[in-house]
């Protein structure tokens, strides 16, 4: 007798994924999906994507789906859930969408504590529109509009969302992932899942920002990134809890 | 039936609600901040949902969301609030959602003033934001036409799937009338969204809120079924209002405010034997061309009211297609035309004869 042990979740469609080879969105969509299907809550979930290289998440997410215009996720979803509140609402947002055209969105739905999930996914660059500084990318690092290193004086200092919103009483959980190896990865789905039961349980919101690589635009092979995101990431972005509410501890 | 006195930007609130709707988001801007006002009252009382975003720019997006989720949802501002909303917009008519929006014009361009304006005029009717498109927009010239129009305008948004603005002006937002209300409130029966994105539900096939067609071929697509749409919607939706038209030789025309103090230049024309008549575009856009060019039967000349620098004269223009010629007169910054300087300018052309 043979058994299924592994297999696609079902909250995944069978369109295979645009993103470049190593890019670890790939990843963090099955993490994300898995979550929805661990809970049981695939009937009664609407997604929210961005805009960025994540933007036909649409097509990958087996749950109805919205596309919102850049940086605004926090209030789509924040409509969808005044709305409909007994649905489970989560937002997928890159480092672009939410650290800067959305941030006074993110800041607001945090503050209101909107019953929403965010998946965060920092990658520290621009993906899709070729490779310019991120407010995430990190000081030195060459991109196509840094290219001769983020300067602090020309450019300012990377956006900390974790940092930035965990001190708003209004976020009730607030965490910093990674998913460049296989520990991590499997801690990093422990924080989602986290992010989707404090939704289920009506207390609030819940932010789990997913360190993630971008092999095209860092000019690294796919194993080298991992590497480069563990180095350079981590120490810069430092992973772990930075708000949980008592009741799920 | 009560008669109540009430204000403009009230009736908005107490229509949309009569209509329906469930759902406003929005952020206080001058002139029209009695309408979050009333709605901060009224939506908790009636099971609703009241929330004051943190921009208008956020206030679209939740519109959005709403909307795509399945409810009839509202959101209001004023002249530079509007601007900050047209991206929103935008995808609200690439993703077909219905929805109303209200502009209650005040004084432009830049911050302007809080006075009542018309100035808004192209960008409520010729497109706003980015990209191929029209909204349905109505234009109400009483409170009691506000209160009958905000049902129109929820059931056109869904019928179309399309949003719809409401176009008032700072005037028509402040000024108390007496109002007819039905005692009774019945909540009438909202249409099914089998499109809404709200959680499958036992659906096979997920549902998507989208207006992002990557490639140019289904982007057309989407451009050429908006326009057959549009073009429903010219053939079955065009309203307006006539006055003292039949034997007109000089033709006034204006919207909302305008047309009222147009309709007083006609009596006291009339009154001095001056054949005027008035032609009231309900509906800016589908424009009501026809009337324009049936009226050019007999009206020797048009004038055009505007609270603006002449905006909806180009409008009256392409109607009248220069077979008469269309003047204008008109006050901006948030200057209201009055009824005597209007009455002098009829007296003018018709002394001096068409053109």
């Amino acid at each position: 007798m043979t058994k299924v042990i592994f297999k696609r979740p079902r909250a995944l469609s069978d369109k295979p994924f645009h993103y470049c080879p190593g890019c670890t969105h790939g990843i963090i969509h099955r993490l994300v999906a898995e979550v929805i299907d661990d809970m049981g809550i695939q009937d009664n979930t609407v997604g929210v994507c961005p805009v960025g290289c994540s933007v036909f998440a649409y097509d990958y997410f087996n749950v109805d789906m919205f596309q919102a215009s850049h940086g605004r996720a926090p209030a789509v979803a924040t409509g969808i859930k005044r709305a409909l509140p007994d649905r489970m609402v989560f937002a997928y947002q890159g480092d672009g969408d939410l650290a800067s055209i959305g941030t006074a969105e993110i800041v607001h739905a945090a503050a209101r504590s909107e019953k929403i999930s965010v998946i965060f996914v920092n990658n520290a660059v621009y993906g899709m529109t070729g490779g310019q500084m991120a407010p995430t990318t990190l000081p030195g690092q060459k991109t196509t509009t840094t290219p001769r290193g983020r300067d602090k004086e020309l450019n300012g200092l990377p956006v900390k969302v974790c940092e930035m919103l965990a001190p708003l009483d209004g976020a009730t959980y607030v965490a910093r992932v990674s998913v460049h190896d296989p520990k991590h990865i499997m801690q990093a789905k422990k924080a989602i899942r986290k992010a989707f039961e404090i939704q289920r349980a009506g207390l609030g919101f819940a932010l789990v920002e997913v360190l993630s690589t971008c092999p095209t635009n860092w000019g690294l092979a796919p194993r080298e990134a991992l590497k480069w995101l563990e180095e350079n990431m981590i120490p810069y972005y430092p992973l772990g809890v930075y708000k949980e509410p008592a009741e799920v501890k | 039936m009560s008669k109540v006195l009430m204000k403009g930007n009230e009736a908005i609130g107490e229509g949309a609600i009569r209509a329906g709707c469930r759902h406003f988001f929005g952020y206080p801007i001058t002139p029209q901040s009695e309408l979050p006002h009333y709605l901060a009252k009224r939506m908790p009382e009636v099971g609703g949902v009241f929330l004051q975003a943190e921009s208008e720019v956020s206030s679209i997006n939740m519109v959005y969301g709403a909307a795509g989720a399945g409810v009839r949802v509202m959101t209001s501002s004023s002249s530079p609030g509007i601007s900050l909303m047209q991206e929103g917009i935008s995808y609200l008519v690439g993703a077909e959602l219905p929805c109303v929006i209200v502009n209650v014009m005040r004084g432009g361009p830049g911050l302007g003033n809080i006075a009542p304006a018309q100035g808004d005029y192209f960008q409520s009717v010729k497109g706003g934001g980015h990209g191929d498109y029209k909204l349905i927009v109505l234009a109400p010239a009483s409170v009691q036409e506000i209160i009958d129009m905000m049902q129109l305008a929820f059931d056109l948004a869904d019928k179309y799937r399309t949003p719809v603005m409401v176009l008032g002006d700072g005037i028509l937002g402040q000024m108390m009338e007496p109002v007819e209300l039905d005692d009774e409130v019945t909540v009438p029966e909202i249409p099914a969204r089998p499109w809404a994105a709200s959680g499958l539900k036992g659906r096979e096939k997920p549902n998507v809120i989208n207006s992002l067609y990557i490639v140019p071929e289904e982007c057309e697509k989407l451009n050429q079924r908006l326009f057959a749409k549009y073009a429903a919607i010219t053939a079955a939706e065009t309203r307006w209002e006539e006055y003292r038209l039949a034997d007109a030789e000089i033709v006034l025309t204006g919207f909302g405010t305008c047309a009222r103090i147009a309709k007083s230049v006609v009596d006291k024309a009339r009154a001095e034997g001056i054949k005027a008549g008035l032609i009231r575009p309900i509906t800016l856009w589908p424009f009501p061309a026809e009337v324009y060019a049936k009226a050019t039967a007999h009206a020797e000349q048009f004038l055009c009211v505007e609270m603006s620098m002449g905006q909806m004269v180009e409008d009256v223009k392409l109607a009248v297609n220069g077979k008469r010629p269309v003047h204008f007169y008109g006050r901006s910054g948030g200057m209201v035309p009055l009824a005597r300087d209007v009455l002098a300018e009829v007296r003018k052309l018709v002394a001096g004869g068409a053109k």
